[in-house]
């Protein structure tokens, strides 16, 4: 038998509910994973072996009594360090919020507690989810579990390793530009960013308001769609979540919706500054679905190359803005050499951050700043549109668009820490759907000779995720890379 | 702008009410000073016309529907993350002279 610490949530579901496995075993298996292998990968910022064996006790009980929850009933689902959890810290991987502990669940949480997931650790992540390669985090650097030498992506590196190396079930991640798909292409493992507003960012400490996300880490679509369809639904302390417009009954979709689907290819994520090997991988993909009838369209997305700056623009506007309230009076980093009230600031916010985190709050207290507002943000905002209208013409035409997730496979440690410029076009093929508010998955599609993963992003209409994971799903199904793990 | 943005970092800095090492002031206004230039892109397009976009989803101010009381954190809770407190109240350094 397959280690349990590898198995989907759908088989472990199964050998839940035919009594064979306890949730207690599992998460007895899923801690000693994590004590044997975490070392190495450091993916954890911390964990409470304890509270997740009671919260497993607590699921073993409520099957003992017939009141099993669902398929999400005793799993272990890992979270990323900038998603509140009651009674522990949140810290968002950095030193400004080193003794935050959260009063209250983010809703997620609270949702995810209601179908019976079991709330599991802490995970790495670059500080205030600002990266791309997880080695902003003030605490720890994650390792990619195929290649420790490698970085594992980011910002919810931790998310996406600890999946990788069989340290958690299912994880949760947030995705503001790519933060969860580029980290689970890096590290072969599925990753999925919802339409804007399908899952509410109650208790997600905001970096770009309008632009962030949360999503799951999964090892297969199926699963993905499992941990996504338990977070779903508006909510009254989120007034930009919204019920969705399109199908949510996603297992049904999965069985149901089989093609052929008519698939849009954007010449522009094919051109310079993609890895050879990614592009040849991507190719295969796409000739893949052409092989099982599908009809495959070149379509273009003529903006494209002005995403990264209008994203840059736009993200670090708002974090410029939502993280103002890390001031040093109330519960964050107090500066001991602060003397009065303008100090109290300036100091506790010059130790407390990092350099990743100054470099954006700067950027984007600049663009918009009195005179220099219209010449960026308002020209940003406006370019934004229009990267928007292109996913909209294409859509006409398609109903979904496939593309590498990331330019290059994992890259290695401190490769690009110096140039900020080289680290944000890691981001290149993921940016655009976070600003037009699309639903994106990312789900293994390969190896590179030297053997890293390489991921294919499937981007679904606004709303569209059954269809999104219908598509990714079949190519999952037709391929076994899902059930390939690195070893460690 | 045709000519080669620069920012004036201390008075960012200043803005965004964080202090900077002159080593940090270095580094940063060099790197932002690149990152500006590529920003310089988005002068080419026309945008004449187009709306500014600030959500994905039209966005407009909303009435909290059945909006109750309901339970509230506990201060004590509250006050354990404050870095400094007296009865239940955050200490701040002198503000006023």
């Amino acid at each position: 038998m397959q280690d349990l610490h590898f198995k989907t949530i759908t088989e472990l579901a199964a050998l839940l509910e035919s009594g064979e496995l306890t949730s207690v075993q599992l998460m007895q298996a899923v801690i000693d994973r994590t004590a044997a292998v975490d070392e190495q990968v450091k993916a954890f910022l911390s964990y409470d072996a304890d509270d997740a064996l009671a919260q497993a006790r607590a699921s073993d009980e409520r099957r003992a009594a017939g009141q099993a929850l669902g398929p999400l009933d005793g799993i272990p689902v890992g979270i990323k360090d900038v998603l509140a959890v009651k009674d522990q810290s949140v810290r968002c991987a950095s030193k400004m919020l080193e003794n935050y502990v959260s009063p209250f669940d983010a809703t997620c949480i609270t949702k995810l507690r209601q179908a019976g997931a079991i709330i599991w650790g802490r995970l790495n992540m670059d500080e205030f989810a600002m990266g791309s390669s997880t080695e902003n985090s003030a605490y720890q650097t994650t390792a990619n579990p195929w290649n420790l030498e490698t970085i594992p992506g980011g910002s919810s590196g931790g998310s996406a390793a600890a999946m990788a190396a069989g340290e958690a079930i299912a994880t949760l991640g947030t995705d503001t530009g790519g933060s969860i798909r580029q980290p689970a292409a890096l590290c072969g493992v599925v990753g999925m960013k919802p339409t804007y507003g399908l899952v509410s960012r109650y208790g997600l400490v905001a970096f770009a308001s309008s632009l962030d996300q949360v999503g799951p880490f999964a090892r297969t679509v199926e699963d993905a769609a499992i941990v996504l369809e338990a977070m779903l639904g508006k909510d009254l302390k989120d007034s930009t979540s919204i019920e969705s417009l399109g199908e949510t009954n996603y297992a049904a979709a999965l069985k149901d919706k089989k093609g052929p689907w008519t698939l849009g290819v954007p010449q522009e994520f094919f051109g310079e500054g993609i890895d050879p090997e990614v592009k040849a991988n991507i190719e295969q993909a796409v000739d893949w679905y052409r092989g099982q009838g599908c009809t495959i369209v070149d379509i273009s997305l003529p903006h494209s190359d002005l995403a990264v700056p209008v994203y840059y623009i736009v993200a670090t506007a708002e974090a410029s803005s939502n993280l103002a309230r890390f001031d040093g009076v109330r519960y964050s980093h107090r500066s001991e050499a602060a003397k009065d009230a303008l100090t109290l600031f300036t100091k506790s916010r010059g130790e407390g951050f990092g350099d990743e985190v100054k470099r954006r709050i700067i950027l984007g207290t600049y663009v918009l700043s009195s005179g220099y507002y219209d010449a960026y943000y308002k020209r940003a905002q406006k370019v934004r549109r229009l990267i928007l209208g292109d996913f909209e013409k294409a859509f006409e035409q398609v109903d979904a668009i496939l593309t590498p997730t990331s330019p290059t496979p994992a890259f290695k440690r401190g490769e690009r820490t110096d140039d900020p410029l080289a680290m944000y076009l890691s981001d290149i093929y993921t940016i655009s759907v976070n600003l037009a508010g699309l639903p994106a998955i990312s789900v293994p599609s390969g190896f590179t000779e030297s053997g890293l993963p390489i991921g294919l992003q499937v981007i679904g209409k606004a709303f569209g995720e059954a269809e999104m994971f219908a598509i990714a799903h079949a190519f999952e199904q037709g391929h076994d890379y899902y059930k390939t793990t690195p070893k460690l | 702008m045709s000519e080669t943005p620069h920012i004036d970092i201390d008075y960012v800095a200043n803005l965004a009410r964080i202090e900077l090492t002159d080593e940090e002031k270095a580094k940063l206004g060099s790197q932002l000073d690149d990152i500006l230039g590529y920003f310089d892109k988005l002068n080419a397009v026309d945008v004449s016309g187009v709306e500014p976009m600030a959500h994905a989803h039209a966005v407009t101010n909303v009435w909290r529907e059945g909006d109750q009381p309901g339970p509230v954190f506990d201060p004590e809770v509250l006050m354990q993350m404050a870095p400094e407190s007296r009865e239940n109240q955050v200490v701040v350094p002198k503000v006023v002279e």
